[in-house]
């Protein structure tokens, strides 16, 4: 090693950070990965992956602050979710739709993350409709004079949406303290971003809000970190929005119910998988001497240990109680029982 | 007791609002220093401030976005959509978002936004400035649709709709606006959601309308009541959730039902009136129910003579009234 600081060191991030940050990266692809084995044994009925984008979800994860600002996640943000607290078990009982889960206590499919304690706000399936929340939330820590920041993440194609460009537009007119962050994994199912958009890249567009653009290497954990922190303490100085896009690449179908296999060729993910994230995020810290090979196989001993624990508490957890479908259209004392309208 | 027009009663409403609960704020388009194409929110930017005023970019789904998004984090938006007619834009962040929050996330989040937005016809509006949406959202569980009548009421369920708990769509017939004052309660009060009221008590036939068209079958009922027929009528006041009861109680009193709403009849609040009258009192009724509404034309004419044709009058209901009854 060279007398340079390390990387991670030069952007701010202690080597506990960064081996913290592995650890969450490999924690989501092992619960991802088994997702796709629960689902293909009949066990759960979807999975829709993060599987190549954890490292763009660790670095802006790590860049924020989880007590005090807060994400309008999308449904691939399981490694950002991990960050922000939750754990295997939580979105195993996610997937198995358990009482427990913290995200809707059953009722949303795998991947609608929610939680409010944990400044998580709940998502929907409609792509972009969280991004203008993520401004409204901007907003009221603006109004507040608060320090807060949120971060709203979405894809390549959702940027296409008119709630991406009428939020964007709002939260440069009034500089607000939001982060757009763009996981850009180059495909919106099965269309492809050249078919998505005509200018090089989503950050293109930023301009034309009055904020910056910046793109990044999505599959680099550590280069991501830097440009999100860069982005968190320009809106702490009430500078206004960033948008970031993390340039990714999507290693695993749309989802369970998708077959890639129709849309792009096997040596084109095969060449992806050549730059995925996780052996990078390996590779790099073995290159500065915090990893080697019997520490990652205890570190994937225990990740695994936990996921076989959170499966089996998730299989066995119990559903919702029939008897609270009914619940929580209003607030208690809301004004409909029953499915049928009564007055106070 | 103070005189206020409806558009008073609603400015009233707001900046009481405002000035008890900080967390209270309006944004829409022109609100700020226009103070609102109708002028409803005029002189609140002098009174509270541009950042409690917000005049915001053209963009309907931001405007309630970004209003779902401040209610998540504790405030309470009061967002105006400038015509009804211009609400579709923010029609997918009212469904899928603001109506179901608080039930996808298990109770765990909640939001408490007001949507304002004047609607009807009337005032040559034409296509795209008299339209009544009301039904787009009475469908979804989720949302309280409320259509006040009255200056008073207008104060009243405005001041509940901020208080609320939950997504509140108050719609505004602009015709409403400056056609009628009357007295209002003098300091703070309110009116609760979920809640009709009779306006006029009578015997023959029953009368179930909102909005303007409670105008309407007032006049005509007064205007009958010298030919000898006594009219009962009934404001529902709010549309989602439907006051049952006193739609089942307005209805036993005279068991002849005649329901009026300038939106047009199919698939309208008056086919649910209508089913739960015919679900619990259809052996109380003296006659089949009938339904005066809005012709099935996608919307009205700019042209007077169109116009006046596909709007309520109280000559209309006065007619309807009288052949119901001499059922």
């Amino acid at each position: 090693m060279s007398s340079e600081l390390p990387r991670h060191r030069e952007v701010g991030l202690t080597d506990e950070d960064v081996l913290a940050m592995y650890e969450k990266m490999l924690l989501a692809r092992t619960v991802d990965e088994r997702m796709w084995v629960l689902n293909r044994a009949g066990k759960i009925p979807f999975v829709i992956s993060c599987q190549g984008q954890e490292a763009a979800q660790a670095g802006a994860g790590f860049a924020l602050d989880p007590a005090m600002d807060l994400i309008a996640p999308y449904y691939r943000d399981l490694c950002l979710v991990l960050i922000y607290g939750h754990s295997a078990r939580d979105e195993l009982l996610s997937a198995f739709a358990k009482a427990e889960d913290p995200n809707s206590g059953g009722r949303q499919m795998p991947g609608h993350f929610g939680d409010r304690q944990r400044n998580i706000l709940t998502g929907s399936s409609p792509v972009g409709t969280q991004i203008p929340h993520a401004v409204g939330m901007a907003l009221a820590s603006k109004m507040r004079g608060e320090k807060s920041v949120s971060l709203v993440s979405f894809g390549e194609g959702t940027s296409n949406q008119g709630d991406f460009h009428e939020a964007a537009n709002f939260a440069g007119i009034h500089k607000l303290p939001v982060i757009f962050f763009c996981e850009n994994n180059q495909y919106a199912i099965s269309i492809p971003v050249k078919k998505q958009i005509a200018c090089e890249n989503v950050a293109d567009r930023a301009a034309s809000y009055g904020f910056p653009g910046v793109v990044v290497d999505g599959m680099d954990a550590v280069e991501v970190y830097a440009v999100v922190k860069a982005a968190v303490e320009r809106a702490r100085r009430g500078e206004g929005p960033t948008l970031v896009e993390a340039k990714t690449y999507r290693l695993v179908p749309h989802s369970s119910d998708d077959d890639d296999r129709s849309y792009r060729s096997r040596e084109e993910v095969a060449e992806a998988r050549r730059g995925e994230p996780i052996e990078r995020m390996r590779s790099y810290l073995t290159s500065v001497g915090l990893m080697d090979e019997t520490k990652d196989a205890e570190l994937r001993a225990k990740i695994l240990a936990q996921v076989n624990e959170a499966t089996e508490y998730a299989d066995k957890a119990a559903p919702p109680d029939v008897s609270t479908l009914m619940k929580h259209v209003f607030a208690e004392g809301g004004t409909e029982t029953n499915g049928r309208s009564t007055i106070h | 007791m103070a005189v206020r027009q409806f558009i008073e009663a609603i400015h009233d409403a707001l900046a009481e609002e405002m000035k008890r609960d900080d967390r209270v704020f309006v944004l829409g388009e022109d609100v700020g220093v226009r103070g609102g194409v109708f002028r409803v929110t005029a002189g609140l930017i002098e009174q509270f401030g541009e950042e409690r005023v917000l005049d915001t970019p053209l963009a309907e789904s931001a405007i309630v976005g970004v209003s779902i998004g401040a209610a998540a984090r504790g405030l309470r938006p009061v967002a105006e959509i400038q015509f009804a007619d211009f609400i579709m834009p923010a029609v997918n962040q009212i469904l899928s978002e603001a109506a179901r929050m608080r039930y996808r996330s298990n109770g765990d989040w909640s939001c408490p936004i007001v949507i304002r937005a004047p609607f009807g016809g009337g005032v040559h509006g034409a296509l795209y400035h008299s339209q009544s949406v009301e039904t787009l959202f009475t469908h979804f569980p989720g949302l309280k649709v409320v259509v006040p009548s009255s200056p008073a009421d207008a104060k009243g369920l405005l001041v509940s709709a901020i208080r609320d708990p939950d997504p509140v769509l108050f719609f505004e017939h602009k015709r409403l606006y400056r056609l009628i004052k009357e007295e209002i309660p003098e300091g703070e009060y309110s009116v609760p959601i979920g809640s009709a009221k009779v306006r006029r008590e009578g015997d023959d036939v029953t009368v179930i309308a909102y909005g303007l068209a409670v105008q309407f079958a007032l006049e005509a009922a007064a205007k009958l009541s010298e030919e000898g027929i006594s009219t009962h009528v009934l404001d529902l006041r709010t549309l989602r959730p439907l006051d049952e009861h006193a739609i089942w109680e307005s209805a036993r009193k005279t068991g002849k039902v005649l329901v009026v709403h300038e939106d047009n009849k199919v698939c309208g609040v008056g086919a649910e009136v209508s089913a739960t009258i015919a679900e619990h009192c259809l052996f109380d009724l003296d006659a089949p129910i009938q339904r005066l509404c809005g012709p099935e034309v996608p919307a009205m004419p700019f042209s007077s003579v169109l116009e006046k044709e596909y709007m309520l009058s109280a000559d209309k209901i006065a007619n309807a009234i009288r052949t119901l009854a001499r059922y």
